[in-house]
């Protein structure tokens, strides 16, 4: 007598597990988590100067300025990005041209740029970060130092392809 | 005529005490290091001009010992047209150091929560000056103008306590909630006292 694998059991009870587990999380659908696009900030452009040069490091150093960049949708690292860092520290207003320098994002994504310490202006100690370069939408970002006393800030890129 | 009710010395001394404290110690600002002459002043500016909203109620009210009403009213002008400059030198100062910012702030789109107290309180300020000035030549009726001048008078106080107290700026906390609470205490005492709200039967 052959055996037969799918009888009404069989299929009553995988339906069942599949329905428990899609209702309960354990299934993942692989576009699940969808990165939505950053934001321009309000006032994130303020005192932007294009064009900002790749650096070693802005001026002597000494605040850490880093942060991820990654593609709306699927999120995936976005390695070669560049960013431009520009803000009021111990060396120079934001407008000034020695100010600003720019950054490469690494294979994981991740950008990190050596800058003079942030200064609070204009009544906040800020940050402000530009992507604009063709491959994806232009974001530009003005996060706060949540102390003025702090000496790295963090600030994160979700762009859209242009 | 009000007698005051503390000692003369004490109420001058207490004035002073109040606007040297804070100016003093923002003089000593480690922030000053970084900035140039021009940020310097019109920062400064705004610390002066919250010493004067202290000085202006004081003036209207009577509490100053040994000024005469007429005395204290030209010197309650004086220091009005002084607080008119220190908000020009103050918004002046800052549109040099960062144009795109005080655009920001007078067009009400600053990322800054407090840009928007302080605009209202310039505008209010500007208005109390130029109903000042056409006063007269309007022939403006009096309880008409006690209103709008009390009415100004709240907001450029609430404004700029506001604005002043959510700046991370020159100014040390303590000395500035300080001159803030005094400056709202003489503002509501007087604007109490008056009653502009009151139509007087004549």
């Amino acid at each position: 007598m052959p055996k037969t694998f799918i009888t009404r059991r069989t299929v009553l009870a995988a339906t069942g597990a599949v329905l428990v587990s899609a209702t309960s999380g354990l299934i993942t659908p692989a576009q699940a988590q969808t990165w939505v696009p950053t934001k321009t900030m309000r006032g994130g452009a303020n005192n932007y100067i294009p064009g900002a040069q790749v650096v070693e490091r802005i001026g002597g150093g000494g605040f850490i300025m880093s942060g991820t960049v990654r593609r709306a949708g699927d999120g995936a690292p976005l390695a070669g990005q560049r960013i431009q860092v520009w803000a009021h520290t111990t060396e120079g207003y934001e407008s000034d041209p020695e100010s600003h320098g720019a950054t490469l994002t690494d294979e994981n994504g991740v950008y990190r740029l050596d800058m003079p310490q942030i200064v609070p202006a204009f009544g906040q100690a800020h940050a402000h970060l530009a992507y604009d370069d063709d491959a994806f939408e232009t974001v530009f970002l003005r996060p706060l130092l949540s102390s003025p006393s702090d000496t790295t800030l963090s600030a994160d890129f979700v762009l859209q392809p242009a | 005529m009000r007698r005051a009710a503390l000692p003369g010395w004490l109420v001058w001394g207490g004035l002073a005490f109040a606007i040297a404290v804070p100016l003093i110690a923002a003089l000593f600002s480690p922030q000053l290091a970084w900035r140039g002459p021009v940020y310097t002043v019109a920062g400064f500016s705004g610390v002066v001009g919250l010493a004067l909203l202290l000085i202006q109620p004081l003036l209207a009210g009577g509490f100053l010992p040994g000024l005469s009403v007429a005395r204290a009213r030209v010197l309650h002008r004086i220091s009005g047209a002084a607080l008119v400059l220190c908000v020009v030198l103050h918004v002046a100062g800052l549109w040099i150091t960062s144009p795109p910012d005080v655009i920001d702030a007078l067009l009400f789109v600053s990322p800054t929560p407090f840009a928007a107290w302080g605009v209202v309180a310039m505008w209010a300020i500007f208005a109390s000056a130029l109903i000042v000035v056409l006063r007269r030549r309007l022939a403006v009726p009096v309880h008409i103008w006690r209103r709008a001048h009390s009415v100004l008078a709240v907001t450029i106080v609430v404004g700029s306590v506001v604005h002043a107290a959510l700046i991370l700026g020159t100014m040390e906390p303590w000395s500035k909630y300080l001159l803030s609470a005094l400056v709202v205490i003489a503002t509501g005492k007087v604007i109490y006292d008056r009653r502009a709200w009151v139509r007087r039967i004549r």
